[in-house]
């Protein structure tokens, strides 16, 4: 696969569409275990995004460039505690695809992997703990075992969104260990962790871009 | 709900406009980022700087603190979320006077990760920082994982002291052990009644009935210990000052500094009828107030509910206390 900057660019503009339409949803499960604002904060974020990709980013070429620009640009408009996850995310990938305008197979691989490993130490959670790890951990393990193996970024990124949303989806019995929903205790129970959706989300919409070009 | 605003993407951009404009011989905002604010008098060469920060939504807290006695400098986040490094390295570069500043911020993850990251920048300038995480909500977590706990109105009083020390001439180390010391003697527990919507989902922050109290309720809505029904205002503050009295030693004779908040819709009348029972409990167990407060400190939106705080003090902690401060929303003489 060579996975162009334009590419890298247009998936970004999918995550800004994304999280846009799935606002009110985030918010909503949000409200079961924070303060309801997980989706704004998202739309905040990636509208920043949106604007400074359209502005300054349109024609830039090295991957690791256009990564970290967006990451900082998330992280400078919402603060909050996804704004540090999601840019260290997106900066620790940015340094695997650095100065590259395009990306084979084993960098896709390489830039997920740092990017869900960036944000599980940032946020120091493990798997089980209800949060945005819980997708992100098990996703970037079935990724980097099932590329090993097939040395295929599609096939295994395939099988890596399955694991992150059967992760996603444990959260909702999980009781909350880390962040302010961990107050709730066993009222944290029921909910399904909005980061985690987000999360997913972000996996998701980068499968379906890299699904549709191989069509 | 309803609301006086033009748009819900503005409100924290306006809201900041406007308190600048109101306040232009105390405030200004700094040209390099516009979440960034500053005492607009010169602060002395050599004085420790003093930041605070947090989301928006809790006004007076947290940019009605900046001025004489209290904070230099502070950054502003969006409604209920961390300020970004960005605004919190660009006040620190304006408030350090050669003697390092001192970052003051409630303990929630967003605002570790982002005050922590900005320290790493401000250390990369040589700027020195120090940190002291308020964490006085006992309802919060046990005793045991205090580090845990969230920091809500007892915050206000970590201010007061540290600000008063930097002013008194203390170094950088001494006006965070002040910090430290002041948080280490605070405790504080919430009830709420009604919730508050965020202008942006327009939706409420949490559920409860009709006749229903949250009890230890946090900052941003939070879910407390337990929903019980609403009882009267003796019995509210009762049970509040128990879990408190619970939670930290205090011996007749011993002097606390006292504060009734009010979480943004609950009238100063119901406010003064929680302190009338909090004065005649520490009376009743010889415990002296020292200072009382009052009022509006730290809020949550609209949110319906009060918290009570208390702090104890040892003379160095009265000095501080007693300390004049002159704030656009806090004024002490």
């Amino acid at each position: 696969m060579n996975f162009t900057a334009k590419e890298l660019i247009n998936y970004f503009k999918q995550v800004v569409e994304v999280m846009e339409n799935e606002k009110n949803y985030l918010c909503e499960l949000d409200r079961k275990l924070g303060d309801g604002d997980h989706g704004v904060t998202m739309s905040i974020g990636w509208q920043a995004v949106n604007k400074k990709l359209t502005n300054e980013l349109e024609n830039e070429t090295d991957c690791g460039k256009i990564s970290s620009e967006v990451g900082m640009t998330f992280l400078n408009a919402v603060g909050s505690s996804v704004g540090p996850l999601y840019a260290t995310g997106l900066i620790k990938g940015a340094k695997v695809v650095k100065g590259k305008s395009v990306l084979n197979d084993s960098d896709l691989a390489e830039f997920w992997i740092a990017f869900a490993n960036g944000i599980k130490e940032r946020g120091k959670a493990e798997v089980g703990d209800k949060t945005i790890v819980d997708t992100l951990a098990p996703a970037a393990k079935t990724l980097e075992e099932n590329f090993a193996e097939s040395g295929d970024f599609l096939s295994a990124f395939n099988e890596a969104v399955k694991s992150g949303e059967e992760g996603m989806k444990s959260t909702t019995d999980l009781i909350s260990r880390l962040g302010r929903s961990s107050r709730l205790g066993e009222r944290s129970k029921g909910a399904q962790d909005p980061g985690a959706t987000s999360a997913y989300m972000m996996l998701s919409t980068f499968l379906t871009v890299v699904k549709m070009r191989s069509e | 709900m309803k609301k006086l605003i033009n748009s819900p993407e503005n409100v924290v951009e306006e809201m900041i406009e406007g308190y600048v404009k109101a306040h232009p011989s105390h405030v200004r905002r700094l040209a390099e980022n516009d979440r960034a604010l500053v005492t607009a008098k010169e602060t002395a060469e050599g004085k420790v700087g003093i930041l605070i920060g947090g989301g928006s939504g809790h006004e007076p807290a947290f940019m009605g603190y900046v001025g004489d006695g209290m904070a230099d400098g502070v950054a502003v986040g969006n409604i209920f979320a961390s300020p970004p490094p960005a605004p919190i390295l660009e006040v620190t570069k304006a408030v350090n006077k050669g003697a390092g500043v001192l970052y003051l911020y409630g303990n929630y993850a967003g605002d570790v990760m982002n005050f922590g990251m900005a320290s790493d920048l401000a250390d990369m300038e040589d700027i020195q920082v120090e940190m002291v995480l308020a964490s006085d909500d006992v309802a919060s977590a046990p005793k045991a994982e205090k580090e845990k706990r969230r920091g809500i109105a007892g915050e206000f009083f970590v201010y007061k002291t540290a600000g008063a020390a930097a002013d008194f001439g203390y170094n950088l180390e001494d006006v965070a052990n002040i910090a430290k010391k002041t948080n280490e003697n605070t405790r504080s527990m919430g009830v709420g009644l009604s919730p508050c919507s965020l202008p942006q989902t327009g939706e409420p922050s949490f559920e409860l009935g009709e006749n229903e109290m949250e009890v230890g309720l946090g900052h941003h809505g939070e879910p407390g210990l337990r929903k019980a029904p609403i009882d009267t205002a003796d019995n509210v503050a009762d049970e509040l000052l128990n879990s408190i009295l619970l939670d930290i030693e205090l011996n007749e004779g011993d002097d606390v500094a006292v504060l009734v908040n009010g979480l943004g819709s609950t009238p100063r009348m119901e406010l003064y009828i929680m302190f009338r029972r909090v004065e005649q409990v520490l009376k009743e167990k010889g415990i002296n107030i020292y200072r009382s407060y009052v009022g509006d400190y730290i809020t949550s939106l609209e949110m319906g509910g009060a918290s009570i705080t208390l702090t104890k003090l040892d003379d160095e902690m009265k000095k501080m206390i007693d300390h004049p401060v002159d704030c656009p929303m806090f004024v002490q003489k």
